[in-house]
């Protein structure tokens, strides 16, 4: 194959693991935050009994199943493609990421879809403690499967504990691999952020409802309990997040100078830029807004301190400025408002108005999709901003990608546009067909618990009834659907 | 034993339970087009529904122990595979959120159930077409050639042979799941299937004998001869008694008489031991190759380190997952009630 092509290859392979990667972490920011919810719900129900947290858990299962399933289908995809598209990176980091993925599929994918089964199709089959391990489980499932990809991912941004042997990377310290410099800033700030998202899918429905002056007791609770959530992770957040900066300062300056805009070699008093278009060609940012040495403080807790800049590194070592510099902004910008919203909710809540505030439930409705958009810009900040390198200072991407012929690679690439636009719209559109469809009311869910707690009971009842006579079979088929 | 044989054993188990497991489910939308009411494809779609999560995780571990510890042919062989590969994704990608939409449409319901058995289709051929093109072997250069090189003969007829082999196992899980009509069509498509699957296994098989002397050798010549003769006997013992229990549970409803229980579970292991023997047949004929005539699996093998730390996980947790998923299958054990909520 001659140059262009290579390069036309690798050019499209990179776009395809890009798009393929971040259509996946959608469904993943959803999931974790919202199984933990779901078990928590399901927990105060066994311990309280009051039928509105049953009603929360058994409402909230469903758009968590269809979104799970986005998730396996679309995940799935990316075990193979390290191989299929970047074959020469699979080969070089195969002997340090390989395990910490096969951890991630021993202790976790197993763990997860074993219970899920349970979880959404064992409500008659098992005991409502059962049934709420199950919950638990699989959440636990989903927080273990973040840590091993995390830790994978965080070494490739600051790699530690390796030996190269014949130009392949060799773990000299399982511990160093996992435990890297970056991976338990990033791991906080990531589990946080799925909290986060799934909190305000959760608030923004609850808002939506109660706009609408429905499902009002439902919708009070929900909001009410994440209203909470959302002022303990919001800041907590904002917290960790400063810290995550500052590792990024120490190993990864140049990702850094992307984010903040920070062009000359080494800028002392640097300005926080609030806004500014940066300007790879002239190596300078326009229209700037600014507060002066504000990132100088938070970085270097010193109002004149130093940060190295883009020019310290030739053209070919710096990331796409303005994709970084955009993106990170949109999450901040995103994290401020959801702080905003935690906060404005608090004070609503003391004046005793939170339900009734018209204006503040809009907003609130709004926010549906803010964790999912802040969290895909914070990983185009962390990935973006890692580039050329894919195992930074290390391996250059471009360097290790499959010699496939280009027409191949798009045309695959084609098929997952295709794919994952159609599935993209069917899942809003199922999910909103869910929301509106509203909370199984009370009097469906005192018959489940009957079921729930004479577990076993009403199956075998049934079971006896359909073997006396088919046509009960055929009737009540009808209403095992969804 | 040592370290890089248990890994190529080990990948071959996990290949084993993917083919299994989600062999009877990925059979189910194979066998859809034959059954035609909205009632039925909604029992086949339920008798699997809390399952295929589950069994599809095997196909993600096979791919990162191969990563993990055979990584040059993890680059090697999926970037040469590439396109069915994508193909094969695609196609589990459709069936697999088919489980989430059929049950919640209305009107689109006809096109999930096209997405269902078209996804779960391609997805077997796909991979038998793989299987054969690993069997027969690719040119050493044939990542850069067009990707029809893998499209022979011999490739599309382990594709069709993988599909009718993965339509065999779902119909004996659905006569072991289901009762009625629906037992009755898959007894009887059964029956037939199991001569396709015979007849596809016997081509395949002297197929691969005599396109290598090596494989030719391990099979007839001197003492491996002897060794080797349980395999094809036990195969055709366990394709008899699996013919003759599916024509059991036929003549009882022809007869209208209740089907005796051991006739409706036999049928499941039968074809379970069917696969199981084919695949220690193609180990026997492949070893110690992961993709034959380019890459051994000694030359492909991860350093100690890496080895060594996956044993500790593998020892603990491919025992402690085995367990669990027994313990899913005994909580939906006996035959699929479609009067049961879901979720």
């Amino acid at each position: 194959m001659d140059f262009d092509s290579v390069q036309l290859s690798a050019i499209l392979s990179r776009i395809q693991f890009a798009f393929t990667v971040s259509f996946h972490i959608i469904f993943p920011s959803i999931t974790i935050g919202l199984a933990t919810l779901i078990a928590l719900w399901e927990g105060l129900w066994l311990k309280t009994g009051n039928p509105l947290y049953l009603q929360l858990a058994k409402f909230w299962i469903k758009p968590f199943a269809i979104t799970f399933g986005m998730g396996v289908v679309s995940g799935i995809v990316l075990s193979y493609e390290f191989g299929t598209n970047f074959s020469k990176f699979s080969e070089l980091t195969g002997a340090v990421l390989g395990p910490l993925m096969a951890y991630e599929v021993l202790t976790a994918f197993f763990l997860e879809a074993g219970f899920l089964g349970v979880m959404l199709f064992g409500w008659q089959r098992v005991s409502a403690k059962l049934h709420f391990f199950a919950s638990c489980t699989v959440a636990v499932g989903t927080w273990i499967s973040a840590f091993w990809i995390i830790a994978a991912n965080s070494w490739m941004h600051t790699p530690a504990g390796y030996v190269m042997v014949d130009g392949k990377f060799e773990v000299a310290s399982w511990l160093e691999v996992i435990f890297n410099p970056s991976m338990p800033y990033r791991l906080s700030h990531m589990l946080l952020a799925t909290f986060l998202t799934a909190t305000f899918v959760v608030m923004a429905t609850s808002a939506w409802y109660l706009r609408r002056q429905q499902h009002q007791a439902f919708a009070r609770k929900s909001l009410s309990l994440t209203l909470w959530l959302a002022l303990v992770l919001a800041p907590l957040q904002a917290v960790v997040g400063d810290f995550h900066g500052l590792n990024v300062k120490e190993h990864q300056p140049i990702k850094l100078a992307a984010m903040e805009g920070i062009w000359a070699e080494r800028e002392a008093n640097v300005p926080l830029l609030l806004f500014a278009i940066p300007d790879p060609k002239n190596e300078t940012n326009h229209f700037e807004v600014k507060i002066p040495g504000l990132a100088s403080l938070i970085l270097t807790h010193d109002w004149h301190g130093e940060l190295p800049g883009l020019k310290s590194v030739p053209k070919a070592d710096r990331p796409n400025v303005p994709l970084v510099f955009f993106s990170f902004r949109i999450m901040v910008g995103l994290g401020v408002l959801m702080i905003f919203i935690a906060v404005a909710g608090l004070w609503l809540r003391w004046r005793g108005t939170l339900y009734q505030s018209r204006w503040f439930l809009t907003v609130c409705s709004f926010m549906a999709p803010s964790g999912v958009i802040a969290v895909l810009a914070g990983w185009y900040v962390v990935e973006v901003g890692r580039q050329p390198w894919l195992v930074q200072g290390l391996v250059r991407t471009m360097d290790v990608v499959s010699p496939l012929p280009p027409e191949r690679v798009l045309l695959s690439l084609s098929l997952f546009v295709i794919t994952y636009s159609l599935l993209f719209g069917v899942y809003l559109y199922f999910f909103r067909k869910l929301i509106k469809k509203g909370p199984p009311s009370l009097e469906e869910l005192q018959q489940l618990q009957i079921g729930v707690k004479a577990s076993g009971y009403a199956v075998s009842f049934t079971k006896a009834l359909a073997a006396d006579s088919p046509v009960t079979q055929s009737n009540t088929s009808q209403e095992g659907k969804i | 034993m040592d370290l890089a044989l248990f890994y190529f054993l080990l990948l071959g188990f996990a290949i084993l339970m993917y083919v299994l497991l989600d062999g009877f489910d990925l059979g189910i939308g194979i066998l859809y087009p034959w059954f035609n009411s909205d009632e039925e494809h909604d029992h086949l779609m339920r008798s699997v529904a809390h399952v295929w999560d589950g069994n599809e995780t095997w196909l993600v571990f096979g791919g990162v122990i191969l990563f993990g510890a055979f990584p040059a042919a993890y680059a090697l062989l999926l970037s040469t595979l590439y396109l069915p590969i994508m193909l094969m994704l695609i196609g589990l990608i459709f069936r697999g959120v088919a489980f989430e939409y059929r049950f919640k449409s209305t009107t689109s319901k006809k096109w999930w159930s096209r997405a269902f058995s078209l996804g779960s289709t391609l997805a077997a051929f796909c991979q038998g077409l793989m299987l054969g093109a690993l069997v027969q072997g690719v040119p050493a250069d044939s990542i850069s050639q067009s990707s029809l090189v893998l499209l022979t003969p011999f490739t599309l007829l382990t594709g069709l042979a993988v599909v009718a082999g993965y339509a065999l196992l779902a119909c004996a899980y659905l006569v072991m799941k289901s009762r009625g009509a629906i037992q009755h069509k898959a007894a009887q498509r059964g029956r037939a299937l199991v001569w396709v699957v015979m007849l596809a296994m016997a081509i395949v098989s002297l197929w691969t004998a005599l396109s290598s002397d090596q494989i030719w050798a391990r099979w007839f010549g001197g003492w491996h001869a002897l060794a080797l003769l349980p395999l094809p006997l036990l195969a055709l013992m366990a394709a008899r008694l699996l013919y003759r229990d599916l024509g059991r549970v036929r003549k009882s409803h022809h007869q209208a008489r209740d089907v005796a229980e051991k006739h409706e579970d036999r049928p499941f292991w039968l074809a379970v031991s069917l696969f199981v023997l084919a695949f220690m047949g193609l180990l026997v004929s492949l070893f110690p190759a992961l993709l034959p005539g380019q890459l051994s699996y000694i030359q492909a093998v991860a350093p100690d380190a890496s080895l060594w730390f996956m044993l500790p996980g593998v020892l603990i947790f491919v025992p402690l997952i085995l367990s669990y998923t027994i313990w899913g299958y005994r909580i939906f054990a006996g035959k699929v009630e479609d009067y049961e909520q879901g979720y």
